[in-house]
């Protein structure tokens, strides 16, 4: 075999662990969901195997779904845009600091090292009816009874900010680290003040950060379940609770399917949206 | 155009002193070159008075006005990093007018001062281009005329040749020089490359280890070193011990061992006491002759050579005479001599610098 031909099978080597579980695991699971989606659940209770398109007919025009779907993407647009006021301060302060960055990035993970949905429960123990914050606004006697503060939207959002806000963080990090500073003092020097500086240098050249981390915390924060569920009240539910309650609950797995789909095809057009807007941002070469 | 002055200079890192007590005066529109080994506080001096860093101690003054407290975007400075940094995501022609911006320009003029600014380092058609589509040696001309167009007070060079490749440096230091006589501007140009130094400067700076070893022209930092430091770094000298027997004439009378009594010129052994001194011998300046040829005039030695570091149009050689190792760069003169031949080492006394010290 020649050079040119070990040289291009390698990548295909050290590639092949990797597709072979993303084939397995992600792709052959998604296509049984996608038979799955056209089956239908009979009044017995049974699946009945074949073509039908009731469940897509309902997961489409049922003005239920509909609303839930698109509460979710405001649900998971807030929450990025939260995320990203929050997080580029943060970014640039460990981007820009000297000598501690390693410190403060591991302070960052941290929170990673606990579960998920612990950090997301401990939220109960800070605003639920005898969590920190009304034990402390009652002994200090700013109300006289404790206010029911959880179960809403605003904390479905809270906890999301809570889980996400990292992935912001650490993706703003990586492209302020990778800018020059040297640009900064060149614009610095030829008249710019540092906020000129900021918006005419770092921010631009900081945008495909900002964008991914964007994608990130959209994209995770549109598909999940686990927050609306612990934080959220009745009427709070997000996308994925509709599918689990369909598959788990209801053990109609035609629907759930069908609805998943759904909820993928359109995270999926939103991310092929961005990246064409990306591409145009790449060429454009950001605001400036 | 301005004057520049540092005045007692002093930078601390921590406990790392960077630079100690500088002083210095560059009069206005001279192009002085800050010439050091890395770490000498060359770089350090040049982003003080660009405003990049404040001075520990002293005062920094530019036309005469101290400027410690002025913020870098109100100095008027022009500078060009050693890595260009042009702006990736604007055009040449953005680039060139950034800052033009923040001066209070008509729109009208813009687009013609950047087009002069283009055709003075002779790229007047790359305007719409983006930086990462031209070569460094011309990103590193657009970064020059960035500089320039905003008519700065003083502009600043940090090491703008040393990222270019040798033949594209030679080139731009011609360049570099012809645009700063043309427009005149006082112009302060770190780099550790004696030979960039030596072509480009009205005055050299050389410091070592934070400090200003010497100030002059690149005749005087050449010819009359002030320190053992700046004969080593500006070309190689052969450095000897001997003693300084005082005054006759216009010479200074310093004995070595191995040359005996040399005459050294009294304009190039200032400071020198009776008692201990060196002599510093420039290795250009030790030719190497045949046996028996003729040296009228010089003073000799007898040697042989030992190493032979052949470079083409020259050749450096390390001889031996008695127990002493010397360098002597020659041009070569159809073929150097081979190792293990029996040369006589001559130079001229007026060629030799002394130092005082033991």
């Amino acid at each position: 075999m020649s050079v040119e031909a070990r040289e291009a099978r390698q990548p295909w080597i050290l590639l092949s662990p990797a597709l072979t579980a993303v084939a397995l695991f992600l792709f052959v699971p998604l296509l049984f969901i996608l038979v799955y989606s056209f089956w239908l659940r009979t009044a017995t209770g049974a699946d009945q195997a074949g073509f039908y398109l009731d469940n897509w007919r309902e997961a489409l025009t049922d003005t239920f779904y509909r609303d839930i779907l698109f509460s979710t993407l405001r649900i998971a647009a807030i929450t990025t845009l939260v995320c990203a006021l929050m997080g580029y301060p943060a970014a640039y302060f460990i981007a820009r600091s000297k000598g501690n960055k390693a410190i403060l990035l591991l302070m960052l993970m941290l929170p990673f090292w606990i579960s998920y949905i612990i950090r997301t429960m401990s939220w109960i123990n800070i605003l639920g009816v005898s969590g920190a914050l009304n034990t402390f606004l009652l002994w200090i006697g700013i109300i006289t009874d404790p206010i029911q503060m959880l179960y809403n939207e605003t904390t479905v959002i809270l906890g999301l900010v809570h889980f996400l806000l990292p992935f912001m963080v650490l993706n703003v990090f990586v492209s302020l680290e990778g800018i020059d500073t040297n640009l900064e003092d060149a614009a610095n020097s030829l008249g710019a003040t540092r906020w000129e500086t900021f918006l005419q240098v770092t921010l631009p050249l900081s945008l495909p950060g900002l964008a991914a981390g964007g994608l990130l915390c959209f994209v995770l924060g549109a598909g999940t379940y686990i927050t609306p569920l612990v934080l959220g009240g009745p009427r709070d539910a997000m996308f994925a609770n509709l599918v689990f309650e369909a598959i788990i609950t209801q053990l109609n797995w035609p629907l759930g399917s069908a609805l998943s789909l759904m909820l993928l095809a359109v995270l999926g057009v939103l991310v092929m949206i961005y990246n064409r807007y990306l591409g145009m941002a790449q060429l454009m070469k950001g605001l400036g | 155009m301005s004057s520049v002055t540092l005045k007692n200079i002093v930078k601390r890192f921590g406990t790392f002193t960077a630079v100690h007590q500088a002083n210095l005066e560059i009069p206005e529109g001279d192009f002085v070159t800050l010439l050091g080994p890395s770490g000498c506080g060359k770089t350090t001096n040049l982003r003080m008075i660009a405003g990049l860093l404040d001075p520990t101690e002293g005062e920094i003054q530019i036309g005469g006005k101290r400027v410690n407290d002025i913020p870098i975007h109100k100095r008027n400075l022009g500078i060009v990093f050693q890595n260009y940094a042009l702006f990736p995501h604007k055009t040449v022609a953005e680039n060139v007018a950034f800052g033009l911006k923040y001066r209070d320009v008509p729109k009208s003029e813009v687009a013609s001062r950047v087009q002069a600014a283009l055709d003075l380092v002779q790229l007047p058609d790359v305007g719409d281009r983006y930086p990462k589509a031209l070569s460094g040696g011309q990103q590193q001309r657009i970064a020059l005329a960035r500089a320039i167009v905003i008519e700065p007070d003083v502009l600043l060079l940090d090491e703008p040749l040393s990222a270019l490749d040798a033949n594209l440096r030679e080139d731009m230091r011609v360049e570099l020089k012809r645009i700063q006589s043309k427009i005149g501007v006082t112009t302060v140009f770190v780099t550790h490359d004696q030979s960039e130094a030596l072509a480009m400067s009205d005055k050299i700076v050389v410091m070592s280890a934070g400090r200003i070893e010497q100030v002059g022209t690149p005749e005087e930092v050449y010819n009359a070193p002030a320190s053992e430091f700046v004969a080593n770094f500006l070309g190689a000298s052969n450095i000897l011990q001997g003693t300084c027997l005082g005054k006759s004439g216009s010479d200074v009378a310093v004995e070595t061992s191995l040359f005996g009594t040399v005459p050294v010129p009294a304009s190039k052994a200032s400071g020198l006491d009776n008692g201990p001194a060196k002599l510093v011998l420039r290795s250009e300046k030790l030719t190497l002759l045949p046996p028996g040829a003729d040296t009228t005039g010089m003073i000799t030695a007898p040697a042989t050579v030992e190493t032979v570091d052949y470079q083409g149009q020259t050749v450096r050689y390390f001889i031996r005479t008695g127990d002493t190792q010397l360098q002597a760069i020659n041009l070569i003169d159809e073929r150097p001599f081979p190792e293990g031949t029996e040369v006589t080492a001559a130079f001229r006394a007026k060629d030799c610098a002394a130092l005082p010290g033991a």
